[in-house]
C-alpha cells in the first residue's frame, strides 16, 4: 500500500514537487514585500517558514483520497480485510514521505533565502520533523471529510487550517526560542505530545469518514 | 432518549415546553439585565466596565456548553443512528457559533479599557478563536454535500474531532501564563465572587441557557418541517 501510493507519486513527479516549490517561492516573496532587510528578515523567518510549510501541505492533501475516490480504488480498499485504519496510515505516511520530507530539506533553503540565525538551524529542523507528520495525520481527517463536498477545496482548508493551528504555535515558539537563545526543548515536547496524540486519533476518524464517504 | 427518537413524540413534548421556555428566558432575562445594570455594584476596580462580564462570561460558558451538546448529539446519531440527533446538531452549531462571536467581542470591548487592546493572542483568546471556526466549519460542512445524510455523518466526525479543544480552552488559563483571569465561579474551594455580582451572573447564565433551549426548539422544528417537505417533493418528483 505505501510502496504503491509512493510509486504513484513518483510516476506523477510533478505533483509531490510542485508542494516545495511553492513553498520556497512564497518563501522568497517575503523579503520582497517586507523588505530586505536582515534584522527584520531574521525576525519573521520561523513564522514565515512554518505557515508557508502549513499551507504547502494544505495544497498537496486533496491528492491524498481524491484520486483513490474517484477512480473506485476507495470503494476496493474499504472492502479489503485489511483495516482501513492501517490503509489510512499507509497513506499518510507515503503523503509524508512525499510531502513532509521534502519541506524539511528544503527548509534550510529558505531559511538563509530568510536570514535564520544559524542558532536556529536545528531547532527549525527538528521542529519540523516533529511537527509535519501531525500536519499530515489533521489534515488526513478534513481530505476524507471533505470528500465529494461542493467547493471541497475551500471547505478542506476551513476544516484543516484551525487544528493546524497548535502545530504552528508550538513550532514558531521553538525556533523563536532557539534563535533567542532560550530552551527549545519544552515547545519541541509538546510537538511531540501534538504527534504522539495524533497518530493513533487520526487515523481512526479519518477511517470512518472514508467509509461514510463511500456509503 | 430513544423514546424522542420519533419526531412526531418529540414535536409533542417540545411543542410543550417552548413556551414556558421562552417565558422564563424573558423573565430571567429581564431580572438578569436589571440587577447586572441597576442593581449590582460596580467593582472596586474596574468600575462599572464590570457589567460587560454578565454578557461575557455567560456566552462563553453556553459557547462551550453548545459544542458540548452538539458534540453529543453527533456521537449518538453516528453510534445509534439517532435521527433526531443530526438535526439537534446541526440546529446547534449556528447559536453556538452565535454565543461564541458574543463572547469574542465583548470581551474585545472589555480588553480595550483593562488591557489597553482589542485582542491579545493569549492561549485562553486563540483558543476560543478556534472554537468559533470549528463551529464555522461544521456549519460549512454539513451544508457542503448533495445528500443531507452524508453532510450530517461528515460534520459529525468534525465535531467529535473538535472535541480536543474543549479542555484546552477551560484549562487554558491555568497552563499558560496568560492575560485572561483564571476561573472565579467553578472552582473547588467555592466561587471567588461576592453574591451580589455572583447572583446576576447565575440569572444571565440561567436567562443564555433557556435563550438556547427555546431557540434550539425553534430551529429543529424548521428542521423537520424542512425534511418533511423534502420527502414530500421527492415522492412528487417520483410521481
Amino acid at each position: 500500500m505505501l510502496l504503491r501510493d509512493l510509486r504513484l507519486a513518483f510516476r506523477q513527479g510533478m505533483d509531490a514537487f510542485m508542494a516545495v516549490t511553492f513553498f520556497v517561492i512564497a518563501g522568497a516573496l517575503f523579503p520582497l514585500g517586507v523588505g530586505p532587510e536582515p534584522g527584520a528578515l531574521a525576525r519573521i523567518a520561523g513564522g514565515v517558514i512554518w505557515v508557508n510549510a502549513l499551507l504547502a501541505v494544505l495544497l498537496s492533501l486533496d491528492r491524498l483520497f481524491q484520486q483513490d475516490f474517484e477512480d473506485g480504488a476507495l470503494d476496493l480498499l474499504v472492502l479489503s480485510p485489511v483495516p482501513l485504519e492501517i490503509a489510512v496510515i499507509a497513506k499518510t505516511a507515503a503523503h509524508w514521505l512525499t510531502t513532509g520530507l521534502p519541506l524539511i530539506a528544503a527548509s534550510p533553503l529558505l531559511a538563509v533565502l530568510l536570514n535564520l540565525p544559524a542558532s536556529g538551524y536545528p531547532v527549525l529542523l527538528a521542529a519540523m520533523a516533529l511537527g509535519t507528520p501531525s500536519l499530515s495525520l489533521i489534515g488526513a481527517i478534513g481530505a476524507a471529510l471533505s470528500l465529494g463536498a461542493r467547493r471541497g477545496g475551500v471547505l478542506m482548508s476551513l476544516l484543516v487550517l484551525p487544528l493546524y493551528i497548535p502545530v504552528l504555535i508550538f513550532g514558531v515558539a521553538a525556533v523563536d526560542a532557539a534563535t533567542m537563545g532560550l530552551s527549545a526543548r519544552p515547545h519541541l515536547m509538546f510537538l511531540g505530545a501534538i504527534l504522539a496524540t495524533a497518530l493513533p486519533l487520526a487515523p481512526l476518524a479519518a477511517a470512518a469518514a472514508l467509509r461514510q464517504a463511500v456509503e | 432518549m430513544h423514546r424522542f427518537a420519533n419526531p412526531s413524540r418529540f414535536l409533542r413534548a417540545a411543542n410543550a415546553v417552548l413556551p414556558w421556555c421562552a417565558g422564563l428566558t424573558v423573565l430571567l432575562l429581564a431580572a438578569g439585565l436589571y440587577f447586572a445594570l441597576l442593581g449590582s455594584p460596580p467593582d472596586y476596580q474596574q468600575g462599572e466596565t464590570v457589567r460587560i462580564m454578565y454578557i461575557h462570561v455567560p456566552s462563553a460558558w453556553m459557547a462551550l456548553f453548545v459544542y458540548g451538546c452538539m458534540a453529543a448529539a453527533s456521537a449518538s446519531a453516528l453510534i445509534w443512528r439517532h435521527p433526531l440527533a443530526d438535526l439537534i446538531a446541526k440546529s446547534a452549531a449556528p447559536i453556538g457559533a452565535g454565543f461564541t462571536l458574543i463572547c469574542l467581542l465583548t470581551g474585545s470591548l472589555w480588553g480595550k479599557p483593562m488591557w489597553g487592546a482589542w485582542w491579545v493572542w493569549d492561549a485562553r483568546l486563540t483558543s476560543v478563536l478556534v472554537l468559533f471556526f470549528l463551529y464555522l466549519g461544521y456549519i460549512a460542512l454539513v451544508n457542503a454535500f448533495d445528500d443531507p445524510v452524508r453532510g450530517y455523518r461528515a460534520a459529525g466526525i468534525l465535531a467529535l474531532v473538535g472535541v480536543v479543544n474543549l479542555p484546552i480552552i477551560k484549562f487554558s488559563v491555568d497552563w499558560w501564563n496568560t492575560l485572561h483571569q483564571p476561573a472565579s465561579v467553578m472552582r473547588l474551594d467555592g466561587p471567588a465572587i461576592h453574591p451580589a455580582m455572583l447572583w446576576p451572573l447565575l440569572l444571565m447564565a440561567g436567562g443564555f441557557m433557556l435563550f438556547f433551549v427555546t431557540v434550539l426548539i425553534l430551529r429543529v422544528r424548521g428542521e423537520i418541517a424542512a425534511a418533511k417537505v423534502r420527502n414530500l417533493q421527492l415522492s412528487l418528483a417520483r410521481g
